[in-house]
């Protein structure tokens, strides 16, 4: 508390004159609003839980959830009850299917588009299979697959693949028909059309399902590794569970969380990078076609 | 080479049907090299359509269509092409979108390049070459694309109804500068447009399109002298043209 109060008295540039400042005396930023409201919740859990009793298993102590964060991350990379260790497996699975099965997904929208037959034969099955929770495969894969990465990374991409299909299909139904007609009208190959009008047309919404593959893959991991799984974060909750170590487990959601704003905030950074030329305001965006 | 230059552009009983539609009947029409050529009529008409046959991104049924002496067969790189809407690709700057028909016909890109910046001068963007088009007004945007329809030193600039989307005093700025760009040029324009001044104003030769099913239905030769500025539309001259031309639309019943 005394950290933040004594942050917001150095913010800079102060007003000069005297009665702003007695107006206003304290102008804190949303950002530190925020953090402010997760150091009241975190005091208000430890207190409540030692208040009232709250067995340890049930909920834990935030100071618990900090002891096993710290253990696990102290820990060395190699042993098997270090974070690092099942974290680094976990990515790897998150990292591999999503771009195996995003890039599948892709690959599969573009020759399907450019075949508007093969589209309308093949879309009542993408709907059916669409509506059929992947996770419900998950055991199936595993006994496929067995208890290794690969079962894991065979899930993830079927969860990430979907989504980016779709959307992709989308995009590329959604070109300008016009900015068809200008490569054509300069004797464009099909190929320039496609490099040059159809795909940058079509990546606004690519990049909307890789988004959606993106948390999909998280999710993948870990439901795979609950199903069947010798390593992985999945598995550390279900270890740490089974000894009735909740305040574990909640230092294993935290670092479950941080994969996913990584990832995001990777994601958004490139998307940014590529659609540099969308406008950012929501509302002008409505205004362009894109 | 006179004769060709006569018939640079030349149309034998053109006839096209979209299914039971009749879009276009025995189209006739001979456009001379180096002139501009206003197609006037009503929505419908089917002058877009002839356009784009011409341009060789529709086919056709019957008649016939050539360009300097040849049949069209599919598109062709020695034409320009410009659109109702100027077609802007929005992730390409200003520079980037004009040198497009560079990229797509294998075009020296270094020559392109300052075709390009001779071009954007022409069209009066100097200094615009790296904005993205969204940056930019709607007039200044169709005359990046006429910059770009120019690029490749096409022989013929077709052109759709290129301001129909622009407010009137723009369009009547923009009127001005496609005559200067013209005769700076030299290139033989097709213009389609529904708009009876503008066709007057620009054409060497105004041809009224009726509809139901589209035909030419009068070949009209405007001559009034150039350059010509926007006092040439109070001349009487000009208003005899336009009379001439509200006439024929209402006498074929083409503003029901």
């Amino acid at each position: 508390m005394a950290a933040t109060l004594s942050a917001s008295e150095a913010m800079p540039a102060p007003p000069l004159d005297a009665t702003a400042k007695t107006r206003r005396p304290l102008r804190l930023g949303t950002k530190t609003w925020s953090l402010l409201l997760l150091v009241v919740v975190l005091l208000g859990w430890e207190v409540g839980v030692r208040l009232f009793h709250v067995p340890r298993f049930l909920i834990p102590p935030v100071s618990d959830i900090a002891v096993a964060l710290w253990r696990g991350l102290a820990a060395s990379p190699f042993a098997k009850d270090s974070l690092w260790y099942h974290t680094a497996i976990t990515l790897t699975e998150i990292l591999l299917g999503f771009f195996v099965g995003s890039a599948i997904g892709l690959a599969i929208g573009v020759v399907v588009s450019q075949m508007p037959r093969l589209e309308a034969i093949l879309e009542p099955y993408v709907s059916a299979l669409q509506s059929l929770p992947k996770v419900a495969v998950a055991p199936v894969i595993v006994v496929w697959l067995g208890f290794g990465i690969g079962s894991k990374v065979a899930i993830i991409c079927l969860l990430t693949f979907f989504p980016v299909l779709v959307t992709s299909i989308a995009g590329f139904k959604a070109v300008d028909p016009d900015r068809v007609d200008l490569l054509r009208s300069l004797s464009a190959t099909r190929w320039q059309i496609f490099r040059k009008a159809k795909f940058p047309s079509a990546l606004p919404y690519i990049f909307a399902g890789l988004n959606m593959a993106a948390a999909f893959a998280v999710v993948g991991a870990i439901v795979g590794e609950f199903v069947g799984a010798q390593a992985g974060l999945g598995v550390l909750i279900q270890q740490m569970e089974a000894q009735m170590d909740t305040g574990g487990s909640f230092s294993v959601f935290i670092v479950l969380s941080v994969i996913g704003i990584v990832l995001t905030a990777a994601l958004r950074r490139i998307q940014r990078r590529v659609l540099h030329w969308m406008p950012q305001d929501p509302a002008e965006q409505r205004a362009i076609n894109v | 080479m006179q004769a060709v230059a006569e018939d640079y552009i030349r149309v034998r009983r053109l006839s096209k049907s979209f299914g039971d539609v009749v879009a276009l009947r025995d189209i006739d029409m001979a456009i001379e090299q180096g002139s501009f050529v206003s197609i006037v009529g009503p929505s419908g008409c089917g002058k877009s359509t002839l356009l784009r046959i011409v341009a060789g991104l529709l086919d056709y049924e019957q008649g016939s269509v050539a360009l300097d002496g040849q049949a069209i067969q599919g598109t062709r790189r020695d034409v320009g092409f410009v659109f109702q809407s100027s077609i802007l690709l929005p992730w390409r700057t200003i520079l980037e979108n004009v040198m497009l028909p560079a990229e797509v016909l294998g075009l020296d890109m270094k020559k392109a390049r300052e075709r390009a910046m001779q071009l954007l001068h022409l069209v009066r963007l100097d200094g615009f070459e790296s904005k993205l088009p969204r940056q930019l007004s709607g007039g200044m945007q169709q005359r990046a694309s006429i910059a770009r329809a120019l690029l490749h030193d096409p022989k013929i600039l077709l052109m759709d109804e290129p301001f129909g989307a622009l407010d009137a005093l723009t369009r009547e700025r923009m009127n001005l500068e496609l005559q200067r760009i013209w005769a700076e040029s030299g290139k033989t324009v097709l213009l389609i447009t529904h708009s009876i001044p503008e066709a007057i104003f620009l054409g060497d030769t105004v041809l009224v399109m009726t509809p139901r099913p589209g035909s030419i239905e009068r070949s009209i030769r405007v001559d009034l002298p150039r350059p010509r500025t926007m006092h040439a539309m109070a001349t009487p001259e000009f208003g005899r043209i336009a009379d001439e031309i509200r006439d024929l639309f209402a006498h074929t019943g083409s503003f029901d």
